[in-house]
């Protein structure tokens, strides 16, 4: 019994330090609509500078001071990054601030890397808590218990701060409609600048303060931003005691999932939130999403299908490309493989993103079933491979049927964290069914029948497969089922109001996107003869949409586009450097900068402005 | 007229591609109460906005208080004593009735009458009841009550009224009236816009009509009734 009760206590030490930095970014998200995916970072930044802070002044100042300036200095950096980089972005469209924040997060990662060395770094333990008490029988740290008193304390701190002060009245205010906000003279850049100041303070908070429990590490970022996101969303975007209660709920399910089902602890927050989603598809104690409050109307140009100079450009490309293997040796065909299946990969994602305003943060799930079934299907049935890829690509449809339905009873934000949920589950039976899936060491061997063995046969089968589907999901962009899916993105209700089923067209919309996904990762599959669970990573989602992004999103070729130079462009500088993701990271955001509509809307605006875009809707 | 207090000139504003406003221009002197009149989408409620900043404006000048404001960021505008009533009332429904007249504070201004809770009280008194009130839960009589007392907590010199009689009730139609009568006693400048004729003819001295955003009218109401072309034309009443 008592083993069970410091258990459940210890639960709540992690739900303390996991609130601190998951409330952050609920303020974050609740004002700026920014998802901050740059949060682990801060949070991981917090325990450095931390580290570093206690062993140079820890003796002049005292331990706590440290602690309290680190999250400062940390808050200080974040409030740079608001105003260099993401004050640039706000009027960006949705999505692309996550695009920014995520190459803050690369460039963060080397940075520690560079400034701190790649070793784990043992902070000190807290003076006055270094022992433990005696809990039932069983020694308890006293550190932990500090931590338990510190989350509602900072809680109410929260709580006050916005009920009580007209700082707070204003943000909340803005939370809720930021055009009003401005209309009544509220500066909202130097609010928006405050509120991230505040989040990121907490994350850094966050980071020190877990310096006693644990060494800073280069892992922090990644498992505390997973966590946080989890933990904002199952309390509900926005609503800091939902964050609260949520983080408690997902620590408790942690520290007694381990003891009760091993097998799935990873796994078992994930499966919470996709419960909780769709029991209460705006968490617990969050809000129906507000619609956003921007202009309507056409913000985007117009979609038009190729005309003849198109098919003829793509026709030269598609002939041009399938003569690389003539001049390029293996290697370069290889890669040159690669970013096909990325172009299809990313084409798919944009299709839903793009097309039908579903921005999915778990699209990998479907490149992943793709390769798994395709391998499991030449290895375990011994099928060929045109019928492994086959077979891929039906296990990415069924996915995409099953978790589908679910997701496309929500929208927005809500979406995309159930869409990453289902990539979770799919990730975690992936790498713990061992006996199909061979669990962290994959199935290896999944090589190409021998027609197409060589480097520059699988590469033109997958030029042929790639540039087939991605004419094939243009088709369908401009059919009228194309029609229904940008209708419904443009406006739910009027699309529902001339009799479009919405559930029914996205969910087809994500099982179309999920199949093409599926192709990619049964290629994928086979040019690397193996598979991993990596295949279904949330950093493969994300690449996926940053790939669309990078492209453009309000454009009908940004994948495509954006995939051929991301993937290029990263696999160049990891061949190139060892701080790769510095010099990516800082890439993206040079590139987020100049380019807010992305590459392929900043070549459309420049043409047609070049052409002298006449208005529509002239005065008859 | 060098003493405007508003003066707009050519403005051309777009939602995206789609033009909206076509070179609209009109005048507002200091301490006057104009009507801008329209049927439903003339674009009365755009050219507030436009005026204001919040959409964007593609050419023309707009001179506030002797000053170019038409680039000015919708803040910066409203900090120079423009106030906007927007006509879906936008209140903040999460805050109560007292934080959301906060969100409007304003320091005092020297060329615009200034307002205190307890005077904006005095004019709307069943604001004063529901204080502590979540701004979700009043009337919507009481929350077109509030939106123009929370824009008047920012001490305007020009107030844009976006339709403010619609949809409510004849007994509050009435007690706006008079709170806009109380406000133009005080020197307030007011440009409202309206459907509601009748309301119009009560509050304003002088009249634009717009029609598929451009002006077709511009006038004194005595001048405006001696045209019922203009009002058979543009108005549907």
């Amino acid at each position: 019994m008592s083993f069970y009760f410091v258990q459940f206590v210890t639960g709540l030490a992690s739900a303390s330090s996991l609130f601190l930095v998951a409330s952050g970014l609920s303020i974050i998200f609740g004002v700026t609509r920014v998802v901050n995916f740059a949060h682990g970072a801060f949070y991981m930044l917090g325990a450095y500078i931390g580290y570093t802070l206690i062993d140079r002044l820890g003796a002049g100042v005292g331990f706590w001071p440290a602690i309290g300036l680190s999250a400062f200095a940390v808050a200080a950096i974040g409030t740079l990054i608001e105003m260099l980089l993401l004050r640039r972005i706000y009027d960006a469209p949705e999505l692309f601030q996550l695009l920014a924040t995520f190459a803050v997060a690369l460039v963060v990662e080397d940075l520690a890397l560079l400034i701190w060395g790649p070793s784990d770094l043992l902070g000190p333990r807290a003076p006055g808590f270094k022992g433990a008490i005696d809990l039932l029988g069983q020694p308890f740290p006293t550190y932990d218990l500090l931590l338990i008193a510190l989350a509602p304390l900072v809680l109410a701190l929260i709580w006050l701060i916005f009920r009580r002060t007209t700082w707070g009245v204003l943000v909340r205010a803005a939370t809720q409609d930021r055009e009003m906000v401005a209309a009544l003279g509220v500066n909202q850049k130097w609010l928006f600048t405050s509120v991230f100041a505040l989040g990121v303070f907490l994350a850094g908070l966050g980071g020190a303060l877990e310096l006693p429990r644990q060494a800073a590490n280069h892992t922090m970022d990644l498992q505390v931003i997973t966590e946080a996101l989890v933990v904002v969303v199952i309390g509900g975007l926005g609503s800091v005691p939902g964050t609260f209660l949520a983080a408690i709920i997902v620590s408790e399910l942690n520290a007694f999932g381990i003891l009760v089902f091993p097998k799935i602890s990873i796994v078992l927050v994930f499966l919470v939130m996709a419960i909780v989603l769709i029991v209460r598809p705006w968490g617990l104690l969050g809000r129906a999403e507000a619609a956003a409050r921007t202009a309507s109307g056409a913000i985007i140009s117009r979609w038009r299908p190729f005309g003849a100079p198109g098919r003829i450009a793509a026709a030269l490309a598609v002939a041009f490309a399938a003569l690389l293997p003539i001049a390029a040796g293996n290697y370069f065909v290889g890669v040159a493989t690669e970013v096909l299946i990325f172009m299809l990969y990313a084409a798919s994602l944009h299709f839903l993103l793009a097309g039908g305003g579903l921005a999915s943060f778990g699209h990998a799930a479907y490149f992943g079933l793709g390769s798994y079934g395709a391998a499991i299907a030449l290895k375990s049935f011994g099928l060929g491979m045109e019928t492994a890829i086959v077979a891929g690509i039906v296990l990415g449809l069924v996915g995409a049927l099953v978790f589908g339905w679910f997701c496309v009873r929500l929208s927005g934000v809500y979406f995309a964290m159930l869409t990453l949920a289902f990539a979770q589950i799919a990730w975690s039976i992936a790498y713990q069914w061992t006996d199909v899936t061979g669990g962290d060491n994959g199935i290896i061997g999944v090589w190409p029948s021998a027609w197409a063995a060589s480097p520059a046969r699988f590469y033109w089968l997958t030029l042929a497969l790639s540039a087939g589907s991605i004419a094939l999901l243009r088709a369908i962009t401009f059919s009228p089922f194309g029609y229904a899916l940008r209708a419904l993105r443009d406006s739910t209700l009027r699309a529902e109001t001339i009799g479009i089923e919405r559930r029914r067209v996205q969910w087809m919309g994500f099982v179309i996107a999920g199949g093409f996904a599926a192709l990619a990762g049964a290629l994928y599959a086979f040019l690397k003869g193996s598979v991993f669970p990596d295949n279904i990573s949330i950093s493969l989602s994300i690449d996926g949409l940053v790939m669309v992004l990078l492209g453009g999103v309000g454009t009908v070729s940004g994948g495509v586009v954006g995939a051929a130079i991301y993937r290029s462009l990263s696999i160049w500088v990891i061949s190139h450097t060892d701080y790769s993701r510095l010099v990516l990271g800082a890439l993206i955001i040079v590139l987020v900068v100049m380019f807010p509509k992305g590459l392929v809307g900043a070549f459309e605006a420049w043409r047609s402005a070049r052409t002298g875009a006449r208005l529509q809707g002239q005065s008859p | 007229m060098s003493a405007a207090k508003l003066s707009v000139a050519e403005l051309r504003a777009a939602y995206g591609q789609a033009q909206v406003l076509f070179d609209v221009s009109l005048e507002i002197a200091a301490g006057e109460a104009v009507a801008l009149l329209g049927r439903n989408g003339a674009g009365k409620s755009t050219t507030f906005r436009a005026i204001l900043g919040l959409i964007a404006r593609r050419s023309g000048r707009i001179v506030f208080d002797g000053e170019d404001v038409s680039r000015l960021p919708a803040y910066e505008i409203a900090r120079r004593g423009l106030g906007y009533v927007p006509e879906d009332r936008r209140i903040f429904s999460d805050l109560t009735v007292e934080e959301n007249l906060q969100v409007g504070r304003q320091p005092p201004r020297s060329n615009a009458p200034t307002w205190t809770l307890e005077r904006l009280f005095a004019i709307f008194p069943n604001l004063r009841e529901l204080r502590g009130r979540a701004g979700a839960r009043i009337s919507g009589g009481e929350q077109q009550m509030l939106t123009i007392a929370r824009t008047l907590m920012g001490n305007p010199s020009l107030l844009l009224l976006d339709e403010p009689s619609e949809g409510l009730a004849p007994r509050i139609v009435e007690q706006m009236i008079e709170a806009i009568r109380e406000m133009k006693r005080e020197g307030l400048s007011l440009f409202v816009s309206e459907q509601n004729l009748a309301f119009a003819r009560l509050v304003a001295e002088r009249v634009y009509v717009i029609e598929k955003g451009k002006i077709r009218f511009a006038g004194t109401m005595s001048e405006f009734d001696a045209r019922p072309d203009v009002r058979d034309a543009y108005l549907a009443f």
